[in-house]
């Protein structure tokens, strides 16, 4: 009996893992600063997967689309050495690979693709950051202290042990689960961060390497969580991958 | 019903060049994995003509992204590979092509692309400005490493640099200083291209 039920509940997991939440339009307050922008940061209304996606649901797609199976994948959309590569094979995921872990080691045009399979797209950074400043009561709780400790202790912990599954910690206000904590995630316009060495004192390089002004600069440097996914994100190419950057999907209402 | 006859027979015509094309196409052997010119989507040139990046195979070619009414940093992107060009041999020269592809493709129409080449007295057989859909626009940039963002008010914020492909549309060098006095490394690593096509 008892394993009948665990089965089940794993089963109704699963399901629960391709589910979407429908994120109130709003505005909030990104910790990144750029010239051009002034004020609050709107967001319209959208849905978000509650939960990041899974090993279990990429292993699906990839048996579906098997362009994007390791070793097929195009070294243009995916580094060869790093894509899935803790995979056991292609297409399958070994023994010490847990179909509940976020999927890692995916390029952002896998999880582009995986997205469009599924209907959807990647959500925008302004979108992540927006849900992602929420804690399980406030929908910005950006400022407590104890929320800021709470996920660089996650941080702490998640560096040694090995990745855990999706859905084990509470959802947030808006009921999505793993924002932080487990693996950071990639964003549609990831490359719109243009970070320069330094902002302050751009200097004559700097100016030529980007057309126009509106270069990046950072709002809240306190903000050790989401100011470790900027550096992450815009150091990124799009066909790198790394063993703690996942992503999840969204998708604009009709 | 004649006119019905002939756009028959005209479509029978297409058909057949259409295959034809396609037979020409297949005895090609495929894209190196990493080759740019794979990269699926529809682009338009200042002329309106319509051209995939795959049909750019053959000779090594300069490409990078831009947008038309871009006021500083663009026009010296177009310097530069003028710049780059003019370092070359003349029968180098006369071979290398530049694709530019506009960021903004909600402003930057065949008509506006036309502008800055005339505005820029570029060669036509050598230069093409192109437009495409938003989507191929996001997937060429993240293949090129090209980092962009709109502004506020409808400019872009985007990393300029000159991207080198050889025939295959394999990415070999890639320079960021932008200006009148070309990059040495990167001409070197044109004049190599070159001359491994020969």
């Amino acid at each position: 009996m008892r394993p009948a039920v665990l089965a089940l509940g794993l089963l109704v997991a699963a399901a629960q893992g391709s589910g979407y939440q429908r994120i109130p339009a709003g505005e909030y307050h990104s910790v990144l600063k750029y010239e051009d922008l002034k004020g609050n940061r709107a967001v319209t209304a959208f849905e978000l997967n509650t939960q990041p996606v899974t090993n279990g649901e990429f292993l699906k797609f990839v048996k579906l689309h098997r362009e994007w199976q390791r070793g097929r994948a195009l070294p243009l959309y995916a580094e060869p050495n790093g894509y899935l590569s803790h995979w056991q094979t292609p297409a399958s995921l070994g023994s010490e690979v847990s179909a509940q872990q976020p999927v890692t080691r995916v390029s952002w045009f896998a999880a582009t693709a995986y997205c469009e399979a599924q209907g959807a797209r990647l959500p925008t950074w302004s979108e992540w950051e927006y849900v992602a400043a929420a804690d399980e009561t406030h929908r910005d709780a950006r400022q407590e202290s104890a929320w800021r400790e709470q996920i660089l202790a996650w941080y702490a912990q998640s560096a040694g042990a090995g990745l855990g599954v999706v859905g084990r910690r509470a959802p947030n206000v808006y009921g999505i689960h793993d924002l932080h904590g487990l693996v950071w995630e990639w964003t549609e316009d990831y490359s719109a961060m243009l970070v320069s060495a330094d902002n302050r004192s751009q200097s004559e390089a700097d100016r030529a390497r980007f057309c126009g002004a509106g270069a990046l600069a950072v709002d809240d440097r306190e903000n050790y969580p989401v100011m470790m996914r900027v550096a992450l994100l815009s150091s990124l190419r799009g066909a790198d991958s790394t063993s703690s950057l996942g992503f999840r999907c969204a998708r604009s209402l009709k | 019903m004649k006119s019905v006859s002939r756009s028959s027979y005209s479509a029978l015509w297409l058909c057949g060049l259409l295959t034809a094309a396609s037979m020409l196409l297949a005895a090609q052997p495929p894209l190196p994995g990493d080759s740019v010119l794979q990269l699926p989507g529809v682009f338009v040139d200042q002329a309106s003509r319509r051209f995939t990046l795959a049909s750019r195979r053959g000779q090594p070619q300069l490409i990078s992204m831009f947008y038309a009414n871009c006021q500083s940093v663009c026009p010296l992107l177009i310097e530069t590979s003028t710049a780059v060009m003019n370092a070359l041999e003349p029968v180098q020269r006369s071979r290398l092509r530049v694709l530019l592809v506009s960021l903004d493709p909600k402003r930057d129409t065949p008509a506006a692309l036309a502008e800055v080449v005339t505005a820029h007295r570029l060669d036509r057989t050598r230069w093409t400005l192109a437009r495409t859909d938003p989507a191929v626009v996001r997937r060429l940039a993240a293949v090129l490493d090209i980092r962009y963002r709109q502004l506020e008010g409808g400019e872009f914020n985007h990393t300029s640099v000159l991207i080198l492909l050889d025939g295959q549309g394999r990415m070999l060098a890639r320079t960021e200083r932008l200006g009148a006095k070309p990059d040495a490394q990167f001409v070197a690593a044109i004049r190599g291209a070159m001359q491994q096509g020969e």
